[in-house]
Parts: structure tokens; C-alpha cells; sequence
């Protein structure tokens, strides 16, 4: 599982400069700029493309612009297609713009590097195996979450996955505060891929066959014909799978060699969206950002017994005393999911209400789409306290009318982890 | 056939205009997932908004491409969103026109001027 980067290619927000993601966008009814195309923006704007950028081009991907990188948003199967071959196959993801940094204690013991950064993050280091991996975030003095971030404890050192957009202040975030006991690396010669769906084992096992033995969240380091690999069993779509670090040499053989396997296609960040929001998952910058604590993303079960109050090591990290009080005390707000009624997406922006007329909105709708395997609309939104319960009727503001919209338990569908 | 710069097809059938979306507009929205039809007898005069679809990508209008009356409207299109892109120039039709002056469409581009605006 890697931290929520998805697309927003939900219109009304344009968090981090991915309006550019539906480029060309052709409205009927708006006639398009003439003679500009999406790649003339691409060239023009000095994006930095991953290793595997001659791969999705020749796989007929679209390529947009995402968090300073040439991505590909869709290939030719389609969004709506790509989601469902994910979810009954497996989907091969091209995740390399995100962040690898590699934090090392100059003790050399990795309960140094663990002791380190759980001032930086609520999550227990310390309890963290040999060869497991935890979902986490940084936070703020005023307990907002700067980024989220998959921590990995590989034995002598940690490992940490961070979002494409926040990865520059992740690192310098990391490097202020961590530099007195430990140092920070960024790997830069590596690519990330993600490969996901039931059939993600059986694809991945013909190339690393110790993968059949691996449990969600384990993470393992073996050698193969295209580098040295780091591979966890994670994913961000809801579907059993695994993130696969490699050196840049490596990468686009083994891409190649995975996508030769009947049951893999490529799939893109279109897809990654609605696969992560059918799953119930956060993308950080729409659902989460710098003015939402993990209490009110409900995202509490990220923070592990031992770091909340009462807790062997609570608190000691940016804006505990605010997520304390919140643990204790419950949030204002909380996120949710929202199932639209009839087959229109709600999409990010859109205000909530709690009656059909008058009123104020009580709060907002942060991601939006429709779900190919729910085969119906979805949203997940913050609502306060006492209207988060599943089953509650809202109304949701839609080309200004109030949409009849019912609060949802999370995820939309159950996810399928090889626990 | 006829386009017009919004990406709109117009077929005459018997006394009646026929609209649907581009092959081309289709292929950029992206897979279809929610179609609002207007009300069948509603009036409408030229770039008036009448359809709203959603895409996987975006909520977008259909405008209407002439002054006229919506006579009728592929309810299809309700329950299989899809239609639109894998037919946008048969069973992914919108909807059918009366128009009180049929010339309106000379100055429309054909199918060869169209394509040449697409590039």
C-alpha cells in the first residue's frame, strides 16, 4: 500500500496542479483551444517523466501532467475498463514519481531510526517487525497531516514511500529533524510499480516466486534478473497485491516481463483513482491535507495503542496534544462516505446540507466519481459529528440543486488483503 | 452528416435532426457514466444547455446546436451511459430536433471539414 496518490480528476478542485489531467478536454458545447495538444503542455512545461516513460508511450498511453511528472492518466483499454480488469486480474501501475527514502541511524541499530521518527509521525516504530510495513503520516503543530507515508522497518534500516507532490518537503521535513541521529537518502536510481488484483501473485510469483509466501504488509528484499528488489505486499487499490522498488536499470524489463502475463495490463492514474476511492482509501491533498487531523479523516486506526494517551510513548509528536484531546474526546468532524442517489457522481467541492431547502452547508464533499465495480456514484466528504452515522440522509449541492446523498460505511466494497 | 465546433453530429432523418457527440469528443470525455436528457417538447434556442453528462473525468453540457423543439430523446442513454462511446454516431444519438428552418445547418462543416478542424 502506498500513500493515497491518486488523480483529482474530480473538475471542481484543482489541488497541485492536476487540472491538467483531462487535457485535451473536449466539452461539447466549449469549443477546445485549436493546435494545442496535451503533449505541446507536456514538452513545454519541463515535466520530469519516470524511467518507464518510453514504455507508456508505446503503450498508447495518454500522458498527463501529475505532481511535476509526465504520467500516464489512461491507456487504450480506458478508465472504466482498466478499473474492472484491476479488480477481476491484475493492474500494472507505474508509481515511480512518488518518493523512496531510506532512513538509516548512524548507531546502525534501527531502533534508533524507529525511536527518530516516531517524532515526526503518531505510529509506533518501535513495535514495528523486522519486514513489516505500516501506514502513517506526518503531522503539524496544529495536528494537520503534512503527508501520508508507508514506513517499512528492513532490519538494519527504514524504509519510507512518500506522495510525488509532497516528497521535496517530506525529505527536508525528515532531514531537520531527524539529522542529529540519522541519515536521510533519497533513492533517486529506483522506480516503484505497483502490481494489483486477485491475479497479482500468480503474475509476480513467475519472476520472484518467494512472493507466494508473503502476507499483507509484509515486505521482503531478493535479488533478481532485473536488480536487486523491494517488494511489499500493499497496494492503494483495495485489492491484494504488491509495490515492487527496483533499480532504474531494471525497470522497464521487469514492467515488460510482468505485462507479458495474460492476466496484466497496464492501468493508469484514472483508474488508480476510483480503484482507491472505491476502497475507501484518502487521497492526501483532496481527502487529507494540512488542515485535517488523522482523527477527523478517521484514520485513527493508524495510531497504535502505544502512542495514544495512557499509551507507553504517547504523544512526542507535532501536534499531539491536539490529536490526543481528539482521541479522547472525539472530532468535530469526521470523513465519510456518501452514496449519491441515481447514477451522478457528486464530486469534490460540492456542499453538503442536511435538509432539501435553507441552511447552511455542514460541510464538503473532497473526492467524487463513479464506481465501475460498485457500479454506482461515490463520494467520500466531512460531515460533523452526529450526522457521520451510515444511513444518515444529506443533500448534496449538484449544478445547484440538493441531491439526495446517504452517509456510507467505508469501504464502498470489501477490500480483498491477503491478511 | 453535419458538426458544428462543438464536437455536436447533425443527421437529417426524414423531418427531423438528429444530434449526437463526436466519435472524437466521445473518445477525449472518456467513458460515459451518467446522461441528464431534457424534457421532451421543451423549446430551446441555439448554445442552450440540454444535456448534462458526466465522464469518468468531468461533468460536462450539451448545448443545443440550432433554435428548435426537442421532440424526442434516447431514454437508452439513461441506464447504459456506455452507448455513447461505444456507438456515438448510431445508438449513442441524444437527441431529435424540429427545426423551423432547416437551411440553419448550410454553413454547418461536413464530415471532411470536421475532421480537418479536429487535426
Amino acid at each position: 500500500m502506498s500513500p493515497a496518490e491518486g488523480i483529482a480528476i474530480s473538475g471542481a478542485r484543482d489541488r497541485g496542479g492536476m487540472s491538467g489531467a483531462v487535457a485535451p478536454m473536449i466539452v461539447p458545447g466549449h469549443a477546445p483551444e485549436r493546435g494545442r495538444t496535451a503533449m505541446d503542455d507536456l514538452q513545454q512545461s519541463g515535466l520530469q517523466q519516470t524511467v518507464l516513460h518510453d514504455l507508456h508511450v508505446e503503450l498508447g498511453a495518454k500522458m498527463v501532467p501529475f505532481a511535476g511528472y509526465a504520467m500516464p492518466v489512461q491507456y487504450p483499454m480506458g478508465v472504466m475498463k482498466e478499473h474492472l480488469h484491476c479488480r477481476a486480474a491484475a493492474g500494472l501501475f507505474d508509481v515511480s514519481h512518488m518518493g523512496q527514502v531510506v532512513v538509516r541511524a548512524r548507531s546502525g541499530d534501527v531502533a534508533d531510526a524507529a525511536r527518530a521518527l516516531e517524532t515526526l509521525v503518531p505510529v509506533d516504530l518501535l513495535g514495528l517487525g523486522e519486514g513489516r510495513q505500516r501506514y502513517g503520516m506526518f503531522t503539524n503543530d496544529a495536528g494537520g497531516i503534512l503527508d501520508d507515508l508507508m514506513i517499512a522497518n528492513r532490519g538494519d534500516h527504514l524504509f519510507v514511500v512518500v506522495n510525488a507532490a509532497c516528497k521535496a518537503a517530506d525529505i527536508a521535513h525528515m532531514k531537520a529533524h531527524l539529522s542529529d541521529t540519522c541519515d536521510v537518502t533519497e533513492l533517486g536510481g529506483r522506480a516503484l510499480l505497483a502490481l494489483q488484483g486477485p491475479l497479482a501473485e500468480t503474475a509476480l510469483a513467475e519472476i520472484v516466486p518467494q512472493v507466494a509466501a508473503m502476507r499483507f504488509m509484509d515486505v521482503i528484499g531478493v535479488s533478481s534478473q532485473f536488480g536487486a528488489l523491494t517488494i511489499s505486499r500493499s497496494g492503494y487499490t483495495g485489492e491484494d497485491g504488491f509495490e515492487i522498488s527496483v533499480p532504474n536499470g531494471g525497470a522497464p524489463g521487469l514492467a515488460e516481463a510482468l505485462l507479458e502475463h495474460e492476466a496484466v495490463a497496464p492501468i493508469g492514474l484514472g483508474a488508480r483513482d476510483s480503484l482507491r476511492l472505491e476502497a475507501g482509501l484518502c487521497l492526501y491533498g483532496s481527502d487529507i491535507d494540512a488542515t485535517t487531523t488523522p482523527i477527523e479523516a478517521a484514520l485513527t486506526w493508524a495510531i497504535q495503542k502505544a502512542r495514544r494517551p495512557g499509551g507507553a510513548r504517547e504523544g512526542g509528536y507535532p501536534g499531539a496534544d491536539v490529536i490526543g484531546l481528539q482521541l479522547t474526546e472525539g472530532a468535530a468532524r469526521t470523513r465519510v462516505g456518501l452514496r449519491p442517489e441515481g447514477r451522478a457522481p457528486v464530486r469534490a467541492g460540492a456542499a453538503l446540507f442536511a435538509a432539501a431547502e435553507g441552511g447552511a452547508p455542514i460541510g464538503v464533499v473532497t473526492s467524487g466519481a463513479y464506481g465501475p465495480s460498485l457500479e454506482a456514484p461515490m463520494s467520500m466528504g466531512y460531515v460533523p459529528r452526529g450526522l457521520d452515522t451510515p444511513g444518515t440522509a444529506l443533500f448534496a449541492d449538484l449544478r445547484g440543486k440538493r441531491h439526495p446523498i446517504t452517509v456510507s460505511a467505508l469501504p464502498f466494497r470489501p477490500n480483498t488483503f491477503k491478511r | 452528416m453535419k458538426f458544428t465546433e462543438e464536437h455536436e453530429w447533425l443527421r437529417v432523418e426524414d423531418d427531423l435532426v438528429v444530434v449526437g457527440i463526436t466519435e472524437h469528443a466521445a473518445e477525449q470525455l472518456g467513458d460515459l457514466v451518467f446522461v441528464e436528457l431534457p424534457d421532451e417538447g421543451r423549446m430551446v434556442v441555439k448554445d442552450e444547455e440540454v444535456v448534462v453528462i458526466e465522464s469518468v473525468k468531468a461533468a460536462s453540457d450539451i448545448m443545443a446546436p440550432v433554435d428548435g423543439e426537442i421532440v424526442e430523446v434516447n431514454g437508452a442513454l439513461v441506464d447504459n451511459p456506455a452507448l455513447v462511446n461505444e456507438d456515438p454516431t448510431g445508438d449513442g444519438w441524444f437527441f431529435k430536433m424540429k427545426l423551423e428552418d432547416m437551411s440553419v445547418m448550410d454553413d454547418m462543416m461536413d464530415e471532411a471539414e470536421y475532421l480537418k478542424f479536429i487535426g
